[in-house]
């Protein structure tokens, strides 16, 4: 318990001691701590920063959304309308169409109807020859009686 | 465990006194062979084992966080580097909150004080006799000394060499740093002209003198007289280790108590050290 030496031999020691601490110990334990301390405070930033990104992208994505929303109805209202019209011209093609065919029938039939006709007229003009021959059990010359052939096959 | 025949005092203060080496009153050098030759040598004599242990640990301290300090990383850490940044920042902490200027000393100061007075109160929880024993056998086989003359004190903050050493240190950091923020002008003002004015000087320097002076000097105290009597006690406890079965197994329950309460007084004891290093040099770097 008495003081000695050892007080001064203790105070240089002390004097080392701090001295090396400060010179090799503290500066790259607090390099290394204050760089991490960077690193974490720079990937806060940038999560920070992907927060945002994130955020606008989705902003983005919901304008596209609605418009390509807002398009297709266009497209399918187009579509819609476009349907529309053709069936109507093919309506009226149609109509026309079948106008036509059946004009074109008529006409046929009333050919094929006159053309009957026609044949019909003319045997009936030689059966009423050959009838009226048995009748007047003669040789009626035909072609001096012509008009009344006529006459009688426009009456029947 | 009190020896073969050396009594209770005997004992106790064989564990007391430090291994000296010195000047003897008659001009040769050295070691003391009692406590009575190591007074004798007065101020020409040194404490090897409180100088060796303190060595000692100092540099184990040193090696450690200089080990984890050359590799550190600002990854992940692990192992060694971790509780090694847990020190420094706990250390880094305290600086930040009660250092108000500049000064690139102070915190590895600090960290030093810190762990190595912890380190050094820390050798008080070893069982007091384990290494006093061993240095004897070794003094005694080796060295052919009297066993009996062996000293050897393992815990260097029970000795108040040490704690003035450090608070001597300090002081001295504290006197440089008034004198160099304040002027010599600045500082012996605020030692003369305060509390009473520049009327009252006298008084003022008296009181003032006494507080800067009281600064080191309790500091020291506190940690040496901690110590001390923490060693104190666990040598008592030791005694009755060679009261026979039933004191033994006292002994050694007590011995158990007191090293886990213990363990509380020799960190706080580091801590207070560091904690009022730091508001001392905190003072001197303010103006008043």
């Amino acid at each position: 318990m008495n003081i000695n030496l050892t007080l001064f031999g203790q105070t240089f020691a002390f004097i080392v001691f701090v001295w090396f601490c400060m010179k090799l110990v503290w500066p790259p334990i607090m390099a290394a701590l204050d760089e991490r301390k960077k690193k974490i405070a720079d990937g806060l930033a940038e999560a920070e920063r992907g927060f945002k990104q994130q955020e606008l992208s989705e902003k983005n994505a919901e304008k596209k959304l609605s418009e390509a929303r807002q398009q297709a109805s266009d497209i399918l209202s187009q579509a819609q309308k476009r349907s529309n019209e053709i069936v109507e011209d093919a309506k009226s093609i149609a109509v026309e169409e079948g106008n036509r065919i059946k004009e074109a029938a008529h006409a046929e039939v009333e050919k094929e109807v006159n053309r009957a006709k026609e044949q019909l007229r003319n045997q009936v003009s030689v059966i009423a020859v050959a009838g009226a021959e048995r009748i007047l059990k003669k040789e009626i010359n035909a072609a001096s009686h012509q008009d009344i052939l006529d006459e009688l096959a426009t009456q029947i | 465990m009190a020896g073969d025949t050396l009594t209770s005092t005997e004992y106790i203060q064989h564990h007391l006194t430090n291994w000296t080496y010195g000047k003897y009153p008659d001009g040769h050098w050295g070691f003391a062979h009692s406590s009575a030759e190591a007074t004798d040598m007065g101020f020409w004599a040194i404490h090897v084992d409180s100088m060796l242990w303190s060595i000692l640990l100092g540099t184990l301290f040193l090696l450690m966080f200089h080990k984890a300090a050359k590799s550190m990383t600002a990854g992940t850490p692990r192992g060694l580097q971790n509780f090694v940044e847990w020190v420094v920042d706990f250390v880094n902490e305290n600086v930040r909150s009660s250092f108000t200027a500049k000064n690139d000393l102070v915190a590895p100061l600090s960290l030093t004080i810190f762990f190595w007075v912890f380190l050094m109160n820390f050798m008080d929880l070893v069982p007091v006799d384990w290494i006093p024993l061993a240095a004897k056998w070794v003094g005694a086989t080796l060295f052919g000394a009297d066993p009996h003359h062996v000293y050897f004190k393992v815990v260097p903050t029970t000795d108040p060499n040490i704690t003035f050493g450090m608070a001597l240190g300090i002081f001295v950091l504290m006197l440089y740093y008034s004198i160099k923020i304040k002027g010599i002008g600045g500082f012996f003002g605020e030692l003369a002209l305060q509390p009473f004015g520049k009327w009252g000087m006298p008084a003022n320097l008296l009181l003032e003198g006494i507080s800067l002076i009281s600064k080191p000097i309790s500091l020291a105290l506190r940690l040496f007289g901690n110590l001390y009597a923490g060693e104190m006690i666990f040598i008592l406890i030791a005694l009755l280790y060679s009261g026979g079965f039933v004191w033994g197994t006292i002994g050694g329950v007590l011995q158990l108590g007191w090293s886990i309460f213990h363990i509380l007084i020799i960190l706080l004891q580091a801590f207070i050290f560091m904690v009022l290093t730091i508001v001392y040099l905190d003072m001197a770097h303010q103006h008043h």
